[in-house]
């Protein structure tokens, strides 16, 4: 084995580069800004393009250019950053643009505290988009996670022709890390399928069976449309109910429909437990710390850190959690997604763990409530 | 090919609005150009002029309103080849005036064709960045109390070179957009056309009033000399090659013994300048000469050159959990900043921790036991005193080894920079 020291960041850039990532765009914000260094670091003199928007608009909105004429494209921000994307995301949800999006949370609200770390935007990732179609939404542990889910979202986003987020935080993202790089377990690399050429070719049409449209570049012998507006297969504006019905239904099912084959997760089952510890993020590693430090004792925990949270992995989180009466949640805000826990475990004694102060949840602090 | 039109959807704007003549003067360009419609792309953004993609058999990109030089910059960088056009009304002009000015900036090869009339035609003829202030529209008072642009005056000091202020009526308009698709660089017209269905039902404008307006204008010819430069694609393409690929990141393998087991700890309290982030990355490396993972948090202020500089490092066998510090084997207090920041931690402090403190820094009461280093006798420059209190845990064998430092140093650092830092290190021993 050998180790590999790298920054949140710096991975995320590897990952990102490893999964076939050839465009590169943003604007540089604290904690976010080493991504986009490491970008113009390993793209440019790879064949690849890193560009620096004028704002975090302009940069999405190149990636976007960019998606639609076949690149694998990525850009980063933090809260306010993620903030200026949100009509740009609207767009890539609903036209269904691949993009990988990087949020490395800094504390807030709003500009906030650029050196500190949260978990703030997790609803805010879900939700802000206009219209409220889902995303998918990767959140990294640690550092080994920042490259292996990079891969995936890339792969995501290429599947389902959707944004895909990571949801990093700054204590993930600028604390520098070992890890095994070549013992990863890494994911084969994926593309989005593109139309069949003997078969007339209508830009967000779906095959038979199928919930993604295939796609054609921008700029290839097959003209291509895209459009912001609600449209019909053909890619232009319709205002027919049951067209737009069928494409707004679609959108939703074709993540929805799919999470169980990305659901990414760790989990240390105990024996005996009568305690579940749910949580995501940095807060996962105390949690682990926390739960492994009760094992042996009279009163152990088990353990679920969930690395897809949105869509929702409803079938693990109910599966996971159906031999224990206590649930823990912890999370690096004051309690956003206990929401969906809530609702997935109606009946449950539900506890939340949690703080918003730029401090790390403490393994002592979640160890104080799994005794209650 | 004779037409670039799509036959199946022709043009849906009020009749006698100036876009439909645009419509037509673009189709005998690109057609005239001899070029195809798989060789075309047409951005566009909101408002009536955000419906010309859908009137052209060519590749089309129609997004947010104000955003359409994002898409098209995005798209031309990933296609050099394509002709790239892009169209946008007053009002997108008005709200991605931002990429407009970056557009003139970076000089990439688009077209952009403003589709003036001088008001918000779908929305309700409420006043834009072009509205003149004597105009009735329908933003009341708000348009006399404040002044239309010229896009092209504030594209060419932005560094834009080919700009032209056209009127849709006058007979060369197709001649002149040939010219603006031809540059190799952001070409701009302001092509300024009137609105029926909204703008002159209150104001009177003529073809020719806007031909008369036209020429009372400053010219631009001045900024084809003064901005003409390399096109961006081009240039970015010719410094991109130059670049030396990057090599994998280093794979450190296990080759020394490390002198303790278990989870250990260690922060060092500085001030920025001292090199703080950068011991502490040597540490992690040393820990991984020796097989061990590692951690390292830091904390400072946004500010660059002041304040505090705090890292907090954990070296492990195990794959570490939790990266705060709750029991450290070593703090090192190297400036008055990083102590401060840390106040309440000392009096936690376990007898077992080690406190490397340069002399002069005042500490907190603390168990534990405290050693003081006169960096200054010792002739070593704050920028240096981190490492130096590395290479004082080394010689004490606590965290570090004297062979794993020296590892760690050539792993990140080589000729000159390698030789001081191991005379820092032979210096701080002692
Ligand atoms: S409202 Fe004005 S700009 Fe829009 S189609 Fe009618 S005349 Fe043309």
């Amino acid at each position: 084995m050998a180790l590999t020291l790298l920054e949140g960041n710096e991975a995320i850039g590897w990952g990102a580069l490893d999964a076939g990532c050839r465009f590169f765009a943003g604007y540089p914000i604290t904690p976010a800004t080493t991504v986009y260094n490491t970008m113009l670091r390993l793209l440019p003199p790879s064949g690849g393009i890193c560009l620096q928007g004028e704002d975090e608009i302009a940069s999405i909105g190149f990636c976007l250019g960019a998606s639609m004429a076949g690149l694998k494209t990525m850009t980063a921000t933090s809260g306010p950053g993620i903030s200026l994307y949100s009509e740009q995301i609207s767009f890539a949800v609903g036209s269904e643009i691949p993009i990988v999006i990087v949020d490395v949370q800094r504390l807030g609200p709003s500009t906030g505290s650029a050196t500190k770390g949260a978990d703030g935007d997790i609803q805010f990732l879900r939700w802000g988009n206009s219209g409220g179609q889902p995303v998918i939404v990767l959140a990294p542990v640690d550092v080994k996670d920042c490259y292996i889910l990079t891969r995936h979202a890339f792969n995501l986003a290429e599947i389902y022709r959707c944004p895909v987020f990571i949801a990093a935080n700054k204590e993930i993202s600028m604390t520098r890390e070992t890890l095994d790089l070549d013992g990863l377990n890494k994911p084969e690399i994926r593309n989005r399928k593109t139309a069949d050429p003997d078969r007339p070719f209508l830009p967000f049409a779906t095959p038979e069976g199928r919930l993604t449209p295939d796609f054609l570049p921008i700029g290839g012998d097959r003209l291509v449309r895209q459009t912001s507006s609600t449209h019909g297969p053909d890619g232009y504006i319709t205002t027919d109910p049951a067209l737009i019905g069928q494409t707004q239904e679609r959108l939703m099912k074709k993540l929805e429909s799919a999470v169980d084959g990305f659901t990414f997760f760790d989990e240390e089952t105990v024996p005996d437990a009568d305690t579940l510890v749910i949580t995501y993020g940095v807060s996962g590693r105390a949690a682990r710390d926390a739960v492994r430090s009760l094992s042996g004792t009279d009163r152990p925990a088990s353990l679920l850190v969930l690395k897809t949270l949105w869509p929702v992995p409803e079938k693990r989180i109910q599966e996971a959690a159906a031999g224990y009466e206590r649930i823990v949640v912890v999370e690096m805000n004051l309690g956003q997604y206990v929401r969906e826990i809530q609702r997935l475990l109606p009946g449950k004694d539900i506890s939340f763990v949690g703080r918003m102060d730029g401090e790390l949840v403490k393994p002592g602090e979640i160890l104080e409530v799994i005794h209650g | 090919m004779d037409s670039l039109l799509n036959s199946s959807r022709p043009p849906v704007f009020c009749p006698g609005c100036a876009h439909e003549r645009v419509v037509r003067a673009l189709d005998q360009a690109l057609t005239g150009m001899g070029l195809s419609g798989e060789q075309v792309v047409i951005v566009t953004d909101i408002g009536c002029s955000g419906l010309f993609d859908t009137f052209f058999n060519t590749h089309a990109f129609h997004g947010l309103h104000g955003r359409a030089l994002t898409y098209a910059t995005g798209i031309k960088m990933a296609r050099p080849d394509l002709t790239v056009i892009v169209t946008m009304g007053d009002g997108g002009l008005g709200i991605g005036g931002a990429h407009v000015l970056s557009t003139s900036r970076r000089n990439i090869d688009l077209t952009l064709l403003v589709l003036n009339n001088f008001n918000y035609g779908m929305t309700g003829g409420q006043c834009s960045s072009t509205t003149p202030q004597d105009a009735r529209v329908g933003s009341g008072f708000l348009n006399r109390i404040e002044r239309p642009v010229d896009i092209c005056e504030v594209a060419g000091a932005a560094g834009a070179a080919m700009m032209v202020r056209a009127s849709t009526y006058q007979k060369d308009l197709v001649d002149q957009m040939q010219s603006a698709i031809r540059f190799k660089g952001f070409s701009v017209m302001d092509i300024r056309g009137v609105c029926p269905g909204r703008y002159t039902k209150h104001n009177k404008l003529t073809p020719n009033a806007i031909e008369t307006e036209l020429s009372g204008f400053p010219p631009l010819d001045h900024y084809a000399a003064r901005n003409a430069r390399t096109e961006y694609g081009t240039a970015y393409r010719r410094e991109a090659a130059k670049l030396e690929p990057v090599p994998p990141p280093a794979r450190i393998h296990a080759e020394h013994q490390a002198p303790q087991s278990g989870r250990r700890e260690m922060v060092i309290l500085g001030s920025a300048g001292q090199r703080i982030l950068t011991a502490g990355e040597i540490l992690c490396l040393a820990g991984a000469t020796a097989g061990l993972h590692a951690t390292q948090k830091n904390d400072y202020p946004i500010t660059v050159m002041r304040g505090h500089s705090v890292s907090e490092m954990i070296l492990d066998e195990h794959e570490i959990g939790y990266t705060g510090i709750e029991n450290p084997s070593v703090v090192a207090a190297l400036a008055p900043e990083g102590v401060a920041r840390r106040k309440k931690m000392f009096a936690g402090l376990s007898a077992d921790t080690l406190v490397l403190a340069a002399a002069g820094v005042e500490l907190p009461d603390t168990p534990a036991r405290v050693e003081t280093i006169d960096f200054k006798a010792l002739k070593l420059k704050s920028p240096d005193r981190a490492l130096a209190a590395l290479a004082r845990l080394a010689e004490n064998r606590r965290m570090l080894t004297p062979e794993m430092l020296d590892s760690a140093l050539a792993l990140r650092f080589k000729g000159r920079v390698l030789e001081g830092a191991r005379y820092v290190v032979e210096t701080g021993r002692s």
